[in-house]
């Protein structure tokens, strides 16, 4: 006799591997994630790997072609220093990115424990904190970035700093949001009747239902950093020459642009087309964790 | 820990136990009022003994058995496991404590996590309690697979794969990996259909016996309840009304409240066994109780006296007890 009759009988139930592979083919589907995503992994592969086949330095100058038109040497020309473009825009891409997503990692880290403590813990702590926390959504996220960049100081180290205090809140309000739903499963009350200690609680059976709109957020956040970096850039307090952001860039070549329009317009571009790709990402994620949003299934 | 226990301390004790949540209202949130949801009940578990507790929704046979696990604060009263006093221990007193007493959960979809595979669930409760680590901690989890009807190939599969019966296995081996001395089990059975509740409740049975557990066995339904229970406590609105051992519960029921709930269990041929007395009206607020004996709404049998005074719960027989002025 067989104790548990149920257990019996699983058929060709798709393993784990090929569970995932399904579902990444089911995500390629989606226009805005197979869009955003191609555009986002352009510009990682420009940073890995098209600076090192690039014939000309980002700072090498070329005397003799100074704001040089597009040509077979310099394929989107050179600027007021004779400095080919397209490696400036490249470089340019390098600190752009980092300076994005190591502002958001930073939020990210800093405002998802922050979120999950004031949560589970609510009470006064959870009052308090989350005043603090609105105080600084209060403020206009540009005048607030520029505030603390113009206290810290110019530089890209700087910038990061004062972009992830103001992308921090998002994140806090976002997980705290989750918190306060995930904790009145089962699952937690179940852990905690087994004995498990708060951070095990919080860390195994809290955030890992709750990451999934983080992943989110961070994708919008990564393109609403780097918007925020060129806009810092562009009024001086972000990247120092010779570093060049895309945001310098652009201040840059505004003076040239009726001598070479490529100057401006090329970074110009870069910034659009990389918030839109961190932009299309995040949604069309948010739409693959939560099918209901996109009105099947 | 409970090799230093003498055989004739029983598993649990609870005196007297009371739960009041407090109600707040207004810009301050000052404290206007309360739920009454448990409202002095005293029960004690055996070792290797199974106490039901029976009553409708709302009745606080839940709020009792989290309470009595420290999920919830008590108001008041006593709780003794294994002779303890762990009544006012804070949360991480009682966190080595937990060790001996653990919880099934009604609903096998949302007590398991999702993001864990049912191996790694089974074999939390032995990483917390620094019970089994590494080879030897797989080598428990296969074993408690095996014991409860589950196959070991199916350790890395995630809760969602399967079926409710089988959730409920996860949920109680991973109870049983701590090796506890007492498991309260709140609804384990009545989110599942009925030909697998009856392997459930068989399973729990088993592993009883084999083990010398105690179960609080927490269910609205009187005939599971009948099934595993050495004795049954009925409780309506936070009290308990009537508690003896089963058979003379289910054969002879002292309290009108318990005849009702027997009542309200289908018969297998029309017209034969109980006398039918359908219970009328709902179950009274427990925020207003009414005064008196909280039944006396209800009461086919009420009179005067029921209105004003609370019944005490008087031992009748010896291991019987009914809360019922006129029986």
């Amino acid at each position: 006799m067989t104790l548990a009759p149920e257990s019996l009988g699983r058929s060709s139930r798709p393993s784990r591997r090929q569970r995932l592979f399904r579902s990444m083919l089911d995500a390629l589907r989606n226009p805005l994630l197979a869009v955003g995503g191609f555009l986002v992994l352009i510009q990682l592969v420009a940073v890995l790997f098209v600076g090192h086949i690039l014939p000309f330095g980002p700072n090498t100058m070329d005397y003799n072609a100074l704001l040089g038109a597009p040509g077979a040497s310099h394929l989107l020309g050179t600027d007021e220093l004779g400095r080919d473009i397209l490696s400036r825009l490249v470089d340019g891409a390098r600190l752009s990115l980092s300076v994005g997503l190591g502002s958001v990692a930073m939020a990210a880290l800093i405002g998802v424990p922050l979120g999950l403590v004031a949560g589970y813990l609510g009470g006064a702590f959870d009052a308090i904190f989350m005043r603090l926390i609105d105080s600084i959504i209060a403020l206009p996220p540009l005048v607030l970035a520029l505030t603390i960049a113009a206290v810290l100081g110019t530089g890209l180290v700087n910038t990061t700093i004062a972009i992830a205090i103001v992308a921090i809140p998002a994140f806090t309000r976002l997980v705290r949001g989750q918190v306060l739903s995930l904790k009145t499963n089962d699952y937690v009350l179940a852990a905690e009747s087994l004995g498990a200690p708060t951070w095990l609680i919080l860390f195994r059976h809290i955030l890992p239902n709750a990451i999934n709109p983080v992943i989110v957020q961070a994708s919008l956040a990564i393109g609403f950093a780097i918007i925020t970096e060129s806009s810092l850039s562009f009024i001086g307090l972000g990247a120092q020459p010779p570093q060049s952001t895309w945001g310098s860039m652009v201040q840059v070549g505004f003076q040239y642009l009726e001598l070479q329009p490529f100057y401006a317009l090329a970074p110009a571009t870069m910034i659009f087309l990389a918030v839109l790709g961190f932009n299309m990402l995040g949604e069309g994620l948010r739409q693959q964790f939560d099918p209901a949003s996109r009105g099947i299934k | 820990m409970s090799d230093a226990v003498s055989p004739d301390v029983p598993t649990l004790e609870v005196v007297d136990l009371v739960k009041t949540f407090p109600l707040s209202s207004g810009f301050l949130s000052r404290v206007t009022g309360g739920v009454h949801a448990v409202d002095g009940i005293s029960f004690a578990v055996g070792r290797g003994e199974t106490l039901g507790i029976v009553g409708e929704s709302g009745c606080g046979k839940s709020t009792a058995g989290r309470t009595t696990l420290k999920l919830l604060e008590p108001t008041s009263g006593q709780i003794r496991l294994l002779g303890r006093d762990i009544t006012r221990l804070s949360r991480a007193q009682i966190r080595p404590i937990r060790r001996e007493m653990q919880m099934i959960f009604q609903d096998p979809f949302s007590s398991l996590n999702p993001r864990m595979t049912a191996g790694q669930l089974v074999g939390e409760p032995l990483g917390i309690h620094h019970l089994a680590r590494g080879a030897e901690r797989i080598d428990r989890i296969e074993a408690l697979f095996k014991q409860v009807g589950l196959r070991p190939e199916q350790m890395d599969d995630q809760p969602q794969q399967f079926s409710g019966g089988q959730r409920q296995r996860i949920a109680i081996a991973r109870a049983l990996s701590v090796k506890p001395s007492l498991i309260i089990c709140d609804e384990p059975v009545s989110a599942l259909d009925v030909s697998i509740q009856a392997q459930v409740v068989n399973l729990m049975m088993d592993l009883q016996d084999q083990y010398q557990l105690s179960y609080v066995f927490i269910a609205h339904d009187i005939a599971i309840v009948e099934q595993i229970s050495h004795r049954i406590a009925v409780m309506y609105l936070g009290r308990i009304v009537e508690m003896a051992e089963t058979k003379t519960l289910i054969g002879e029921p002292l309290h009108p409240y318990t005849e009702a709930l027997l009542a309200a269990v289908p018969k297998p041929k029309p017209g034969m066994g109980r006398r039918r007395k359908a219970l009328g009206g709902d179950i009274p607020s427990p925020i207003n109780p009414p005064p008196g004996c909280h039944f006396h709404t209800r009461c086919p049998i009420a009179v005067a006296r029921c209105r004003v005074e609370r019944p005490a719960l008087r031992t009748v027989a010896s291991g019987r007890q009914a809360a019922c002025h006129l029986r």
